[in-house]
């Protein structure tokens, strides 16, 4: 694996000068994942965030081929792609001859966990050679924070709004990293960009793995979570020492979790900061909390018995 | 005295109280710029009155499970804008065969495909009539005002109750979140009607009994047992292969709306009497038209400004007379000319058809349509 000077070094496929938020998760996440390419690439968004944030004019900010269809299908976008450049290939019409090209699908979760499932479910079936990335912000955050289904549990949103009788998203979080899994891909992988060395790694093995792979990676959004921008890499940090966010990778289907905190803290200390958890704080909703934490520990405790096993 | 509310609402806010007085207890619905507003408001409402809220995975199965709430009894509704309104085309063309009564909302921006998601456009007019397969009715209602769209989504229920069919409240991205101040109607101030029940023993139910034009259609779960397909079917609602009934049936769909065209249409007229040249249009557009025509009065130009508040069906009657005595029908509509098509079918050779149209992104002003009056003075 390259080393941060080394990847310090490389030229960003993803410039400055777009329109994402700041403290936003994702570019960090999608510059690391370019780089871990180290060759052409080539990429499709879903709509969301990161398409509208990132190619409006003048604000493009891609340096390589990029194209864009619409919300569901980034991953049948990507597949047309793959497809394309092997039967050009095949046939010697490639410009550029034998080159080694990667693809890309990203997608935020509305456009991955929902919309876009069926279109990732097909890729995956068909075995087409590419890396699907879904960054994870826990909501429709382009739209304006309505729920999704990888919302957190409790979790306050402009379609699931936290009353005095509904206290937020009643339902948890759809565990899609497990769901693609279980389409037996070659690889699959949970990251969080406050770990860039462990994220670097599990985008190269993704890009260098023949076949489908997946990265689910957790993206701080200072706006839908109600959180101060210059602490985004803090809070995404502590959404995996907390277990909310296990980071783990399933190769060749065998459960490897790749770091486990020394010390596992309480959930309460991530969703503290956070303004879409405020009325979990509150004396007369300890039971939500302690309910939340409760099946983050079993997440946590399903994963630990699954590791270094076959699944 | 009645309580009647005075509110400062922007459109979609309009749309979410307009439900709530028609009696809306069912909306499932998917993210979309810029009809989101509609969603919000009613996952902060419906739950307070005992309705329910559902956001979706997609647009798809937005308008399926809010068919769903429908045949369970309830009234129902979800609200789009164009790509979602594309998704929800073949559900809205079952909604149509399988006579479900539902209410669609359509907040309309720029296209195609994901277009100009935060600019208005009237662009999906055709759409609501034509974007499903097969023939099919359609109503589609268009307001122009923030409190019209509260009134005409009661009436979109009501239309929709009464004729078991789905109606689509089509307004522009300007009028979705302009505000103004508008009054909540108090209850019985506008007419709610709700949809016609059995009152037959349960094994004598036809959910598309041909007694009637508009059959009465019962709960799911009341103890009426009966079948639903998106399948040409017969009276009892099974499918069948029988050109005689499909025949029949696809007919009758057609002409529970066609009969009943002018209980359906609405216009709104402006100094029309003695127009020699009229402008036609719908939502925003219409706004600028109206200070366009009251601009041409002041100039000493006969115009007048018909403006529906139906499109679907479209106001034929209303077109026809008025391209009988006028010199000129002007179109202005943000589209490349869709309305327009309607005017001059019905209008034939009686009087010149001429549009106005904008595809930027940007409303077609007063000034733009003044121009074309102009010159029929």
């Amino acid at each position: 694996m390259a080393t941060l000077k080394e990847l310090s070094k490389q030229n960003e496929l993803l410039t400055g000068g777009h329109r994402l938020c700041s403290g936003c998760g994702i570019p960090p996440i999608v510059r690391l994942v370019l780089r871990a390419a180290g060759g052409p690439v080539v990429a499709t968004t879903a709509t969301g965030c990161l398409e509208v944030g990132t190619t409006i004019y003048p604000y493009t900010a891609w340096r390589i081929p990029w194209i864009h269809s619409a919300f569901e299908n980034a991953a049948a976008t990507i597949s047309g792609i793959e497809t394309a450049y092997r039967a050009l290939k095949k046939k010697g019409k490639l410009p550029g001859g034998d080159r080694d090209i990667k693809f890309i699908a990203f997608g935020g979760d509305g456009g991955t966990y929902d919309i876009g499932l069926q279109a990732l479910s097909g890729a995956l079936e068909r075995g087409h050679n590419f890396l699907y990335l879904c960054y994870d912000n826990g909501a429709y955050m382009n739209t304006g924070i309505q729920r999704s289904s990888a919302t957190p549990f409790f979790s306050n949103t402009t379609t699931s709004p936290a009353g005095e009788v509904i206290p937020g998203k009643q339902e948890w979080r759809k565990d899609l990293t497990r769901i693609v899994a279980a389409h037996n891909i070659p690889y699959a992988a949970q990251a969080s960009p406050h770990n860039w060395a462990d994220l670097s790694r599990k985008a190269e093995k993704a890009l260098r793995i023949q076949g489908p792979t997946f990265m689910n990676v957790m993206s701080p959004c200072p706006l839908g979570w109600y959180t101060k921008p210059e602490d985004s890499i803090k809070w995404a940090k502590l959404s995996v020492d907390t277990c909310y966010w296990p980071l783990y990778e399933i190769e060749d289907g065998i459960l490897k979790i790749t770091y486990k905190p020394k010390e596992k803290k309480p959930l309460e200390e991530w969703l503290k900061p956070q303004g879409r958890f405020k009325h979990l704080l509150k004396p007369e909703n300890r039971n939500l909390l302690d309910k939340f934490q409760a099946r983050v520990d079993l997440e946590w405790q399903r994963l630990l018995d699954l590791d270094g096993k076959r699944i | 005295m009645a309580d009647r509310k005075k509110k400062f609402l922007q459109g979609n806010e309009a749309c979410v109280e307009g439900a709530l007085y028609a009696g809306c207890m069912f909306f499932a619905g998917y993210p979309i710029t810029p009809s989101t507003e509609v969603a919000e408001g009613l996952s902060v409402r419906l739950p307070k009155i005992g309705g329910k809220f559902i956001q979706m995975e997609d647009e798809i199965a937005g308008i399926a499970a809010a068919l769903g709430g429908s045949l369970a009894g309830l009234k129902s509704m979800t609200a789009t804008s164009g790509p979602g309104f594309s998704l929800k085309q073949e559900c809205l063309g079952y909604a149509c065969l399988a006579e479900i009564p539902l209410v669609i909302v359509n907040v309309m921006r720029g296209g195609p495909s994901t277009g100009y998601p935060t600019g208005p456009s009237q662009s999906d007019i055709m759409q609501a009539k034509w974007g499903t397969h097969g023939d099919h009715p359609a109503i589609s209602v268009t307001p122009s005002y923030v409190q019209e769209i509260l009134s005409e989504t009661v009436r979109a229920f009501n239309l929709a109750e009464r004729f078991r069919t789905p109606v689509v409240v089509l307004y522009d991205e300007i009028l979705g979140h302009m505000r103004e101040p508008i009054t909540i109607p108090a209850p019985g101030d506008l007419e709610v009607i709700d949809r016609m029940r059995p009152e037959c023993k349960s094994e004598d139910y036809l959910p598309y009994d041909e007694k009637y034009e508009v059959a009465p259609l019962a709960p799911f779960g009341a103890g009426y047992r009966f079948h639903v397909t998106g399948l040409n079917h017969k009276q009892d609602g099974f499918p069948t292969n029988d050109s005689k009934q499909i025949g029949a049936n696809n007919l009758r769909i057609m002409s529970k709306i066609e009969n009943h065209k002018e209980e359906i249409w609405k216009n709104d007229e402006l100094l029309l009497d003695d127009a020699e040249v009229a402008v036609f249009t719908i939502g925003s557009t219409a706004r600028s038209a109206r200070f366009a025509v009251l601009e041409a009065r002041k100039a000493g130009i006969k115009a007048g400004l018909l403006r529906p508040l139906t499109i679907w069906p479209f106001p034929e009657k209303a077109v026809r007379e008025l391209a009988k005595r006028v010199k000129a029908i002007i179109v202005p509509e943000l589209n490349l000319g869709q309305m327009i098509l309607e005017v001059e079918r019905v209008s034939g050779a009686a009087c010149e058809v001429v549009g106005i149209n904008r595809v930027d992104g940007e409303p077609i002003t007063p000034m733009q349509i003044l121009d074309v009056i102009k010159k029929y003075k």
